[in-house]
C-alpha cells in the first residue's frame, strides 16, 4: 500500500498536499484499490466555497459512485481536466496525475486535523 | 457471490474474450414431474411448454393474476413427465408458495434449492473448458439439458449473450468442479459483471426490469409468451393489452456521449426537461464504454431514435431510445 509521507490524509481517504496556501486533493491508493476501475470523474465548479467534510467531488466505478468530501475548508481554484477526460488516471497514478481539485485555503491550522501517512496507515491497516 | 473478485472490467472482458465462471448456488431450482405436470405448468408460465422435447429447456415467466411478472424462469424437460425449473434467488419461496397454492393431484412438486450448488461457465472458451474439465461428458446444444454419469445436470444456458453453460451438483461437490473449471481456464466473475453482461444483451433483472405491476408485453418479453395457449395465468390481461397497446414499454436507452455511469432510479426526462419516468437498470457498459440503462417509458416515447435525458445528480446527459441488445456477441 503506498502512502507518501510528505502528505496529510482524511479518514474518508483523501489525500492532501499543501503548497503554500494551495492544497491539491486527490484520494488515496488504497481508496482506488477498493473502489477498482474509476470510470467518471465529477469535479466542483471553479470558485466553489466547500467547509471541511462537504461533499465536493464524485468519483464513480462501474459498480459504485462515491462522494469525495473536501478535507478543509477552502475555495475550489483549480481542477484536474486531465482526470476528467481520463479519469482511470486515479486508478493508476492517485497521488499525482490523479489528482481531483484545488482548493485556497484559509486556515493552514485546519490540517492539524487530518492525518500523517503514519495515522493514516494504521488506520486501514 | 461478491460483487467482484479483481475487477468488474477485467472480468467482464474475461466473460466476453475468453470465458468466466460464476458462482450461481444462490439460484432455486424445482423439478417438477407426474402424468399432469406439462399441462400443469402451461397454466403457470407464459411460454408453451409443449414446444420442449427431451433435453431442452425456454426462457419463460410466471405471472400473477393481473399479468404481472412474479418471476422469470428457464423450464427444461427433464424427463417424458418431469422438468427442471431455474428460478431467481430471491424468490425461491414466493415461486414455490405460488406453485404450489395452484398444485394439482397428478402434479409432484419438489423444492431442491437446498440439494445444488451451480456454476456457470461463460465465454467464447466455454465449450472447450467444458471439454478440459469433464472429458467424455456431453455438453447439450443451446437451450439444452443434460446430465453427467455422476448426475450433475448441465444446461446450455447463461446470462450473458455468450456461449457458455450452467453446471449444477450436489452441495458437496461444488469446490472441486469449481477448481476444475477454474484449472481449465475460467475465471471468476462476480455479481457486477453479471449485471453489467446481461445489460448489454437487454436481458431483464427481476426486481428492477420486472415487476408484479408489470407485464411481458410491458416489458418487451412477448416473444415469451404464447397467447395462442387455451388458458394461462394472466393471459386475459395480456390478450387485452396486445390488442389495445401498452401504455408503457421497457426501453433500451444508450448515452450519446461521455457521461456519468446511469444506474437504477435516476429520472428520465424528455429533451423538454419533461419527467418521463425513471431507470429500472442502468450501468457503464464495459464493452461500448458509454452509458446504457432501461426504463418503462410512454409508449410515445418508446421508439427507436427518441431522444431523451438522465438526469445524474442534477445533471442531464442526452441519450436516445436503442434496439436492443446493446452489444452483438461475437
Amino acid at each position: 500500500m503506498n502512502v507518501p509521507t510528505d502528505l496529510r490524509y482524511s479518514s474518508s481517504h483523501e489525500w492532501l498536499r499543501l503548497d503554500g496556501d494551495i492544497a491539491t486533493v486527490g484520494i488515496s491508493d488504497h481508496a482506488q484499490e477498493e473502489l477498482t476501475d474509476v470510470v467518471f470523474v465529477e469535479l466542483p465548479a471553479a470558485g466553489r466555497r466547500v467547509d471541511a467534510g462537504d461533499p465536493t467531488a464524485v468519483v464513480e466505478s462501474v459498480k459504485a459512485a462515491s462522494d469525495i468530501y473536501a478535507p478543509v475548508a477552502g475555495e475550489v481554484v483549480e481542477l484536474n481536466p486531465e482526470v476528467e477526460a481520463d479519469p482511470s488516471l486515479v486508478n493508476t497514478d492517485p497521488y499525482g496525475k490523479g489528482w481531483l481539485f484545488k482548493l485556497r485555503i484559509n486556515n493552514p491550522d485546519a490540517l492539524l486535523g487530518l492525518l500523517d501517512a503514519a495515522a493514516y496507515t494504521a488506520s486501514i491497516s | 457471490m461478491p460483487v467482484q473478485y479483481t475487477s468488474i472490467l477485467a472480468e467482464h472482458h474475461a466473460v466476453r474474450s475468453q470465458a468466466g465462471i460464476f458462482d450461481i448456488s444462490h439460484m432455486g431450482q424445482f423439478i417438477v414431474s407426474g402424468p399432469g405436470c406439462a399441462a400443469w405448468l402451461n397454466r403457470l408460465l407464459t411460454n408453451n411448454i409443449d414446444k420442449l422435447a427431451l433435453g431442452q429447456g425456454q426462457y419463460t415467466l410466471m405471472l400473477n393474476e393481473r399479468g404481472g411478472v412474479i418471476d422469470d424462469l428457464i423450464a427444461y424437460r427433464s424427463g417424458e413427465t418431469e422438468f427442471f425449473l431455474v428460478v431467481n434467488a430471491s424468490m425461491i419461496e414466493e415461486d414455490f408458495f405460488w406453485l404450489a397454492s395452484h398444485q394439482d393431484p397428478d402434479v409432484i412438486l419438489r423444492n431442491e434449492s437446498e440439494l445444488w450448488a451451480g456454476m456457470a461457465v461463460q465465454g467464447p472458451r466455454a465449450s472447450a473448458i467444458f471439454a478440459a474439465a469433464c472429458p467424455g461428458e456431453p455438453l447439450p446444444p443451446r437451450n439444452g439439458y443434460a446430465t453427467t454419469a455422476a448426475a450433475a445436470i448441465v444446461c446450455r444456458t447463461g446470462y450473458t449473450g455468450e456461449d457458455g453453460f450452467e453446471f449444477f451438483c450436489p452441495a458437496a461437490e461444488a469446490i472441486a468442479a469449481w477448481d476444475g473449471f477454474i484449472a481449465a481456464g475460467a475465471s471468476p466473475c462476480g455479481l457486477g459483471a453479471r449485471d453489467t453482461l446481461r445489460l448489454e444483451m437487454g436481458y431483464p433483472l427481476n426486481g428492477n426490469d420486472l415487476s408484479p405491476e408489470r407485464s411481458p408485453i410491458e416489458a418487451g418479453l412477448g416473444f415469451f409468451v404464447d397467447l395462442t395457449k387455451p388458458d394461462f395465468i394472466g393471459r386475459d390481461v395480456l390478450l387485452s393489452q396486445k390488442s389495445a397497446g401498452p401504455a408503457v414499454k421497457l426501453c433500451a436507452i444508450q448515452y450519446t456521449d461521455k457521461g456519468a455511469p446511469p444506474r437504477a432510479h435516476y429520472p428520465v426526462l424528455a429533451t423538454d426537461g419533461t419527467l418521463l419516468g425513471e431507470l429500472a437498470s442502468g450501468v457503464l457498459s464495459p464493452s461500448l464504454m458509454t452509458g446504457i440503462a432501461m426504463a418503462y417509458l410512454p409508449t410515445a416515447f418508446s421508439q427507436l431514435g427518441t431522444p431523451l435525458q438522465i438526469d445524474v445528480r442534477g445533471r442531464q446527459f442526452p441519450a436516445i431510445v436503442v434496439k436492443k441488445p446493446f452489444y452483438k456477441a461475437k
